[in-house]
């Protein structure tokens, strides 16, 4: 994926995935399945993970299996592999996601037992900032009533991403996925503005009316920080496009302005965003704080 | 684009703990105006939690909220209708809410989680609704493996034990998309033809309407949103992509409802034609 590439204006998912999930069947999860949804849902392209490996301990063989399945479909799906950052030699995995062109990598801190503050969540977004990655966090796959019991580890929490922003000097993008208005508030309003700048927020599972929880998010934070997704194959595609559909016709005047929908965040401007920030070598403008990275 | 009826609506008071009622259920309406709602089925839960707890509604609190409610659907008639709502360990006084809530055109029968679907004191209230010829709207948690704070939930199992004891009352079991799991209830209920469901809450897990299609079929199953018209927009337009047919779409959006409330609950409404703006926008 290149920051200025596609011609199709349609925004790029952040959040899909193929492959299996352990707790529940999902419906064909495979990657031609998902290029013809993306296309009837309006979707030029999806960053796409592979669901299974966010369970597995080891992520590389994970990596392989998505970059494989989704070769034939460059230019529409963007691999979005795995990176553990307290797995040996993750530098590599990384490297590897780089050289195929990825425009972001996930992790899953609670899969992995990353906890708010830990080190190596911090190694890998210093990394990602410096190579022009984003960094994909998934705060959970499902709500939380409907929880296999097995699925014991519960949702990352705000913390661990104010701690991910806030990492003095990063020039990391950070793509939250998965939190309500509670966590992408706490989150956004404990930032300082120029960290506020690197935060996206899938809005895929914020509420519409009548608690108008997106109408909210959009009159406070400004549509550029909140993001287009699919969440295919966990959840229905059409939610995002049916919350800015739902908004008021009346509020703010941006709401009202037919171009409205273009503001939002979506793969290419996060992309872009993260390539910039890389060639450019700015940092953040706190740099409070640098010895706090080489505590580890 | 097919009419729509929201079977399974909620709408807030003054009674209530926000202080944006008003915003919230002006909210749901231009909202519903958007989607081509014709008509909101809709109750209130005694005061929201603010005098006694929601699914535990006091008698008083109840008969306030059933007032409320019965003068808004006047109000806004013929797009409002109402479930009488009721706390069933207080018979007397239920089927006393229920005869009054009818009388003055409630369609239905609320019943939340005050006690599991499966007791003895919910017969007279489903014997109630048999003699009335309305439907049960009654609250479920999918599979519910566990207690859950503040309700006595039933799950599908549950329901489906007082549906065998009332073959003459319809039973909607609520919100599949409302928290635990939908894949348990399908098969708990596929026996009892007395048993509808209705697709709303909150979850919009891809498979979770291709298989209540696969296991009841279309004519038992009922659009709705309960608290989020946001992901009932979604399931509206993921409908077609089920491979459901259009007269399938029609049960599901309006015909089924029309089927199993009173007759003519829906004809000033159907007739008021749809103010649809968005819903088929992306079908």
């Amino acid at each position: 994926m290149t920051a200025s590439s596609s011609p199709d204006p349609r925004p790029i998912d952040v959040t899909s995935w193929i492959g299996s999930y352990p707790f529940r069947d999902v419906p064909h999860p495979d990657p031609e399945v998902l290029v013809g949804v993306l296309d009837r849902e309006g979707f030029a392209g999806a960053w796409v993970g592979h669901l299974p490996g966010a369970f597995h301990r080891d992520p590389i063989p994970s990596n392989r299996a998505l970059y494989a399945a989704l070769e034939p479909f460059a230019g529409v799906l963007y691999p979005t592999p795995i990176v553990r950052p307290d797995w040996p030699y993750w530098t590599d995995m990384l490297r590897d996601a780089v050289n195929a062109g990825a425009p972001a990598v996930r992790v899953y801190p609670a899969q992995c037992g990353l906890g708010a503050g830990h080190p190596a969540l911090a190694e890998l977004a210093m990394a990602c900032g410096e190579v022009g990655v984003a960094l994909h966090v998934t705060l959970r796959f499902e709500d939380l009533r409907q929880r296999h019991l097995m699925d014991a580890v519960g949702d990352v929490p705000a913390a661990t991403l104010r701690g991910i922003a806030r990492l003095a000097g990063s020039r990391c993008h950070l793509v939250v996925a998965g939190a309500g208005r509670e966590i992408i508030e706490e989150t956004h309003w404990g930032l300082t503005p120029s960290e506020q700048q690197r935060v996206f927020y899938d809005f895929g599972w914020v509420w519409g009316p009548p608690d108008d929880h997106f109408a909210h998010l959009v009159d406070t934070m400004g549509v550029e920080r909140l993001t287009w997704s699919s969440w295919w194959p966990l959840r229905l595609t059409q939610q995002s496009r049916a919350l800015i559909d739902l908004l008021p016709h009346q509020g703010t005047s941006s709401i009202s302005d037919a171009k409205f929908a273009d503001g939002f965040a979506d793969g290419r401007k996060i992309f872009a965003a993260a390539q910039h920030a890389a060639e450019s070598g700015l940092g953040s403008e706190n740099s409070m704080g640098t010895a706090s990275r080489r505590n580890r | 684009m097919t009419a729509l009826i929201d079977v399974h609506a909620h709408f807030h008071t003054p009674l209530s703990n926000r202080s944006d009622w008003q915003r919230y259920n002006a909210s749901r309406l231009d909202a519903g105006d958007r989607m081509g709602v014709l008509c909101h089925v809709a109750s209130v839960l005694g005061s929201w939690g603010a005098t006694s707890p929601t699914y535990f509604s006091s008698p008083h609190d109840q008969t306030r909220a059933n007032d409320w409610m019965l003068d808004f659907a006047e109000e806004h008639a013929p797009r409002v209708k109402m479930w009488v709502a009721v706390n069933p360990n207080f018979t007397s006084h239920a089927l006393g809410e229920i005869e009054r809530g009818i009388a003055r055109g409630a369609i239905g029968i609320k019943l939340a989680a005050g006690r599991r679907a499966d007791d003895v004191l919910l017969d007279d209230i489903a014997a109630a609704a048999a003699q009335y010829g309305v439907p049960v709207l009654q609250h479920i948690w999918q599979h519910r493996r566990r207690d859950w704070p503040n309700q006595d939930a039933s799950d599908g199992i549950e329901l489906a034990r007082l549906a065998a004891r009332h073959p003459d009352a319809i039973f909607q079991l609520a919100h599949i998309g409302g928290g635990g799991d939908w894949a348990h209830t399908y098969p708990a209920v596929r026996d009892f033809e007395n048993i509808v469901m209705d697709l709303s809450g909150s979850g919009i897990d891809r498979g979770m309407i291709d298989e209540a299609l696969r296991w009841v079929g279309a004519r038992r199953l009922l659009w709705g949103a309960d608290l989020t018209l946001c992901t009932a927009l979604t399931k509206l337009r993921a409908l077609p992509h089920t491979g459901a047919s259009n007269d399938d779409l029609a049960d599901m959006c309006w015909r089924n409802a029309v089927r199993i409330f009173p007759a003519g609950a829906f004809t000033e409404a159907l007739a008021a034609g749809s103010r649809a703006v968005v819903s088929g926008a992306s079908a």
